[in-house]
């Protein structure tokens, strides 16, 4: 078994083969205690959560232990009560970085002081949202750092048994958190008398079995319950009773990354970072019409431009910036014209969006506002538990509605049906899912309700995606060239060579074939 | 489709199976872990495995058929030998995510969720696989075919020994 001095040994002789390893390969910049990542994208970042990515080998805990890693769950176990850690983590104010932005000291608080014969503590891997992969990259890179902050968790609240239950499609996270708790129990970081201080503390894991609404905490509890994943009722609060209707922890892994630093440099060191009420960083994955695309941690309260065209290096293909998405299928559609907004919990909120687990989706002029609505209403009918009708009926109303608009069928007055359904599921429905499940619908009818008249009463598709609504015609810039002619499978373009050409629109079936070849861009869609 | 599962065939697979129910046996929550094991070890889960398991644990028949249809992990009908992925998350599906799936669709004359007749290919459209930086993305049993193109689907489906349109 491995003691403090033992532990503080390895760091000692470890960290000289790492920072040689890392210079050998000529990724780091190594500035007295730190080491950052090399080059342009990391340098406006400021990394916390995925310090350890890129850095360290996450098969091997020595890696880990050379940056400082099991100090804090050293330190702790030896100096600090629980009660203390607890004071410190409310005082650091950090907030759940699963989306809802709850704060983590207060929901620690609210178990330790229930009385039980068990706890729980349950780290929330299960990272559903697409377009979001922040969680992925710390389980991959970093896995010890999320043990490390469980094990803290565990010790705070009272806890002996912690899950981490992961999604099933993440295969090689899954690798790396089994191999990693082994070897934290080897060295007896993890399982019993840890550091000989008789604390016990040990972790399993649990694979998701696909199913989204798993990510909502009472329904991740029943599925690790070993029934169907729908969600209970609340409250209870599951803090008081959770899996097997014991207290329960459920933290988000990029929550439970931040903690162990938090408690090494300190509560003062975290809160001078971000803003007031959303102290520290936030990962983003920055994905879609991005010229960068990537993960991104940047403070709180940075702004969409900074992100997007500072460290995202703007749309791609010198496209003009349409919408950014946050917050997933619970999120909104944050409009070009707001890319000011700081990003923060209350300022997304205000502006009909989520922060959400980190998604960040760029799209440009060619992406349909009403289509992507669209799409993520097809994603909540799909992955609904069906538990309350809201949810399970209402979605599924709201979708037909979207799908009559992009098919051209919908009638004008659908817009404010679509809308007043849209308020109701929000108001009445059981869990996060189906209450933010309208977010997309809302924020798109809110910012973009042009693109929703356009559909709806003019029948087309401004953006060119709704191919019921598209129509191609040929411009006068035609030079008579025929690629066209060649490419379409239909064979519904006729003309002589070097004169205009014309589109029989009745057996044209818009595959868009012709627009993608025509070198004089003459081919006009409407 | 017509298919049936034979016992004598996998014989072996029983035994392995019988022993991944054994680990789990007094774990609390054992049936989606056991479950899990069947998935993987059959390809899908055949009713004569959701007997054992019934017996095994002691769980009724109906609830393990409530757990099993609740998660889309779990196919009730055998998948083809190469499984198709196609990923539609955000990220994949602004970057043209579905043009690609409709590609595959037609090329092997099959729907989403379906298994070609020769048992050779199945497709799924998948939920979001977390490689958004490289969408759109699509996964052909473990291999990762990143940024890909709708004219590169035939050749993907040649390389795994299928006939393509």
């Amino acid at each position: 078994m491995i003691t403090t001095e033992k532990l503080e040994k390895i760091r000692q002789e470890h960290r000289p083969i790492l920072e040689e390893r890392l210079i050998k390969e000529d990724k780091v910049v190594i500035k007295g205690d730190e080491i950052l990542l090399k080059g342009n994208y990391y340098k406006k970042q400021y990394r916390i959560a995925l310090r350890n990515c890129g850095i360290v080998d996450p098969g091997d805990i020595r890696d880990y232990i050379a940056m400082d890693g099991y100090k804090a769950l050293s330190k702790i176990l030896r100096e600090k009560e629980p009660k203390d850690v607890i004071e410190d983590m409310k005082a650091s104010n950090l907030r759940g970085r699963g989306g809802a932005g709850f704060p983590t000291g207060r929901k620690w608080e609210e178990s330790f002081k229930k009385a039980s014969d068990k706890k729980y503590f349950i780290c929330n891997a299960d990272e559903g949202d697409p377009g979001a992969f922040m969680d992925r990259s710390i389980l991959e890179n970093d896995p010890h750092a999320v043990l490390e902050g469980m094990a803290i968790g565990g010790y705070a609240v009272g806890s002996d048994q912690g899950f981490i239950y992961v999604r099933a499609e993440y295969p090689t996270a899954v690798e790396s958190l089994k191999k990693a708790i082994a070897q934290a129990k080897e060295y007896g970081l993890l399982g019993e008398n840890i550091l000989g201080t008789g604390f016990n503390f040990d972790i399993e894991l649990r694979l998701g079995s696909g199913a989204f609404v798993c990510g909502e905490g009472t329904a991740l509890m029943e599925s690790i319950e070993g029934k169907r994943g729908m969600p209970r009722k609340k409250p209870p609060r599951t803090s008081h009773v959770g899996l097997w209707q014991k207290p329960t922890i459920l933290n988000n892994v990029e929550t439970l990354a931040n903690v162990p630093v938090i408690m090494n440099k300190g509560v003062d060191w975290f809160r001078s970072i971000g803003t007031e009420k959303s102290p520290g960083t936030k990962v983003f994955a920055l994905v879609g019409k991005v010229a960068n695309s990537g993960l991104v941690e940047v403070p709180m309260g940075t702004s969409l431009r900074e992100i997007i065209y500072d460290i995202g290096g703007g749309v791609q293909d010198g496209k003009a910036l349409k919408a950014v998405q946050t917050g997933g299928p619970s999120g909104g559609c944050i409009p070009a014209s707001l890319i000011d907004t700081p990003v923060d919990f209350e300022s997304l909120a205000k502006i009909g969006s989520i922060m959400g687990s980190g998604g960040m989706v760029v799209m440009d002029e060619n992406t349909c506002m009403v289509d992507i609505a669209r799409f993520f209403l097809e994603f909540t009918v799909d992955e609904s538990c069906g538990k309350c009708t809201p949810c399970r009926i209402g979605n599924k109303r709201m979708l037909e509605i979207l799908t009559r608009m992009t098919n051209g069928t919908a009638e004008e007055r659908e817009i404010e049906e679509l809308k007043e359904l849209a308020e109701i599921i929000e108001d009445t429905a059981l869990c996060g899912l189906g209450q933010t499940s309208p977010n997309p619908v809302l924020s798109t009818i809110r910012y973009f309700y042009d693109e929703y008249e356009a559909h709806v009463m003019d029948r087309i598709c401004p953006s060119g995606v709704c191919k019921a609504l598209l129509r191609y015609n040929i411009s006068d810039d035609c030079i008579g060239c025929r690629r066209c002619v060649k490419v379409c499978p239909v064979s519904c373009i006729s003309g002589k060579v070097k004169e205009v050409h014309v589109i029989d629109q009745d057996k044209c079936i818009k595959c868009g074939s012709c627009y993608d070849v025509c070198p004089k861009n003459a081919i006009k869609i409407g | 489709m017509e298919f049936k599962f034979d016992k004598e065939k996998n014989k072996e697979n029983i035994e392995k199976f019988k022993k991944t129910v054994q680990t789990y046996k007094d774990t609390k929550g054992a049936l989606i872990p056991v479950l899990q094991g069947a998935q993987e070890i059959f390809g899908y889960l055949p009713v004569e495995i959701l007997q054992l398991i019934s017996v095994e644990l002691n769980i009724p028949i109906s609830e393990i058929y409530g757990v099993a249809t609740f998660y889309s992990q779990f196919s009730f009908i055998p998948k083809g030998e190469n499984i198709i992925s196609v990923c539609l998350g955000t990220a994949c599906y602004v970057k043209g995510g579905q043009e690609i799936l409709e590609e595959f669709e037609n090329q092997l004359g099959i729907k989403a969720g379906d298994t070609t007749e020769d048992m050779k290919f199945s497709i799924t459209s998948t939920r979001c696989v977390g490689d958004c930086s490289m969408a759109p993305v699509v996964l052909v049993n473990d291999d990762v075919y990143p940024r890909l193109k709708k004219d590169k689907v035939k050749e993907i489906i040649l390389k795994y020994g299928g006939v393509a349109k």
